[in-house]
Order: C-alpha cells, then sequence, then structure tokens
C-alpha cells in the first residue's frame, strides 16, 4: 500500500509548504494599508518650514487638507532620525520643483521628531522646495497609518488616496505615481 | 440679643461652607472615578491592539513611543463618548485588521479558529486507529 502512504504524505506536506512558501514571501514588518481608494484623512498643521519653493505657506501658517483638493498632494512622513529619509530628500525636492505647475503640492510632516532637530536636518540637507508640517501626538501620521518613516502618501485631486510607498521612495516610483494622477504627465 | 443672631450668623455660614466643601470634595472624588474608568477601558481597548512597530505586543503593554501615542487616541476617543468597538473600528480602518490581535472570526480568518480544532480531531483520530491496530491480536 505505498500509493496510499505517498497520498497521506502529500495531504500532509503540500498544504505545509504552501504555508511556508505564503510566510517566507511576505515581508512580516509590512502592514497593508486599506487607506488607497478611500477619502484620505482631512489634516490642519501648522508649517515650520516653509521651503524654497512656490508653494511656501508661511512659518505657523496651517496647512489644510481641503484647501488642497483639486491638487494632487504627496504627503511624506520624515524625521531628522531617519537615515533612509536622506536617500529620498533629493527627489523629492526635485519633483516638488518639477510638478510644482503641474497641480501637484508636496508636504513633509515630521514624525515624533523635535523641531529643532527637524530645521537643522533640512539646512544640513541644503533646503527643500516644499513646506514642513508639525505633528502634535502624531495624531495625522495615526489618521494614515503610518508606522515608519519614511512613508509616501499620494492623494488625488479628489482627495481620494492612490496609494502609500513604505521606505525610500525612488525617483522613478514618485514620477510614475505622480503622472499617473495627472491628465498627462510631464513630458 | 445681638450675640444670639451673631451665632446663627456664623453656624449658617459655617454649615454653608460644610454643605459647598462636601460638595466640592464629592465632585473631586467622582472625577478621580471617572478618571480611573476611563483608564480602565483605555487599558481594556489598548491590550486589543497590536503595536505597529514591536513583535507582538499590545499598545496596552509597549513602551514605544507610537504605542503611548495610540493610547492616547484610545483615551480621547473613549473621552469623546466612543464605544470600544467604535475606537477599535477606527484603528482597523487605519491599519487594517492586522492591528487586532484577536482576528475577527470571519471569512479567512476563520482558520485560525478552526486549523487548530481540526488539527486535534485528526490527531485524535490518527491515534485511535494506531491504538486499535497495535492493540488487535496478531493472526495465527
Amino acid at each position: 500500500m505505498n500509493w496510499r502512504r505517498a497520498l497521506i504524505a502529500g495531504a500532509v506536506a503540500i498544504p505545509i509548504i504552501g504555508l511556508l512558501r505564503f510566510g517566507l514571501t511576505r515581508d512580516p514588518r509590512a502592514i497593508a494599508s486599506p487607506l488607497p481608494g478611500r477619502t484620505a484623512p482631512a489634516f490642519d498643521l501648522a508649517v515650520f518650514a516653509s521651503g524654497n519653493g512656490t508653494f511656501a505657506p508661511t512659518r505657523g501658517e496651517r496647512v489644510r487638507l481641503n484647501d488642497l483638493r483639486g491638487n494632487v498632494v504627496v504627503v511624506n512622513f520624515w524625521a531628522s532620525w531617519c537615515l533612509p529619509c536622506r536617500d529620498e530628500h533629493a527627489q523629492l525636492s526635485e519633483m516638488s520643483t518639477r510638478y510644482a505647475n503641474r497641480g501637484v503640492r508636496f508636504v513633509g510632516v515630521v514624525y515624533n521628531d523635535v523641531t529643532a532637530n527637524a530645521l537643522r536636518w533640512i539646512d544640513e540637507m541644503g533646503g527643500q522646495t516644499y513646506p514642513a508640517l508639525l505633528d502634535p501626538g502624531t495624531r495625522t501620521a495615526i489618521d494614515f497609518g503610518v508606522y515608519g518613516v519614511p512613508e509616501t502618501f499620494f492623494i488625488g485631486s479628489d482627495g481620494t488616496v492612490a496609494s502609500k510607498f513604505v521606505g525610500p521612495i525612488p525617483a522613478s516610483v514618485l514620477q510614475q505615481r505622480i503622472d499617473s494622477l495627472l491628465v498627462a504627465p510631464v513630458p | 440679643m445681638f450675640s444670639t443672631r451673631a451665632l446663627a450668623f456664623s453656624a449658617c455660614v459655617l454649615l454653608l461652607c460644610a454643605f459647598v466643601r462636601g460638595g466640592a470634595v464629592q465632585a473631586r472624588g467622582q472625577g478621580r472615578g471617572d478618571s480611573a474608568n476611563l483608564e480602565r477601558r483605555t487599558s481594556a481597548v489598548a491590550s486589543q491592539l497590536r503595536c505597529p512597530v514591536c513583535q507582538g505586543l499590545s499598545i496596552q503593554d509597549s513602551p514605544s513611543e507610537l504605542a503611548v501615542q495610540m493610547r492616547g487616541v484610545v483615551r480621547d476617543q473613549l473621552a469623546a463618548g466612543r464605544t470600544p468597538e467604535e475606537v477599535k473600528q477606527y484603528f482597523v480602518e487605519k491599519y487594517g485588521e492586522w492591528i487586532l490581535l484577536e482576528p475577527e472570526a470571519h471569512g479567512f480568518n476563520m482558520l485560525v479558529y478552526v486549523l487548530p480544532l481540526a488539527a486535534v480531531i485528526a490527531g485524535a483520530a490518527v491515534v485511535i486507529v494506531a491504538v486499535r491496530r497495535w492493540s488487535r491480536p496478531a493472526p495465527s
């Protein structure tokens, strides 16, 4: 009755292999966001660094997501203590300038950080072309389901979250995601 | 005559003071009771929510900054009159069902509840069959 033994062994082994394959090919730290496809959580945050781009609200002014309706909004959560945030800073600043006249607004929301350190970091990085906002108590970050930095959210002109990127975002991904939200891509 | 009136007035003032003070103490006691009750309810909800930056810890048990801030959100929402279920639902809407330490028993999640029971039943069946086979008298 070898065929019966083989059948039982197969019936036991195949589900275990399937489970291992499922488990080992996933990042256990990744949390799938339920936000894409839903209206982005509204925020109303104070600017602590204006940035040197065309969208540069003054320090202390409040930036409300609802006021940006009609634009594609890129929300980047970052911190001065976050090393991967250094890797993406240049492309975020560059793309913010590149898309400024195309109805795209970038905002940086600082995550669990000290304002003085965040300001120093921006200086060290050679400035940035979009405003940086304070998030007291990390309430906005929790509203967006953030669990680490950097995390970048892409919000369509209708206020719906299109996608989220975890980790330092490459320029090509940044451009592709913005283009997909604009009617015609930048040449 | 004057001293009797003065005495009566003083007694009234003292009584009033005692009444006001008693009321304030009771209000403070009630405030402390409310606060302890809120903490208890916060802790009960926070114990059911997974800390996103830890390994298998609830936000109640984790000392991480994010967990502390999430507990603050739980506390504020409960204080604002939301039910524990509504608070949990808020976190599910932000982080998905992953945030619940005990997944809801529906759909694919049912496997978590059904598989261990099925494994125990299957194991028991194997043991019974094996014991019967071993205890069967050998053919002469």
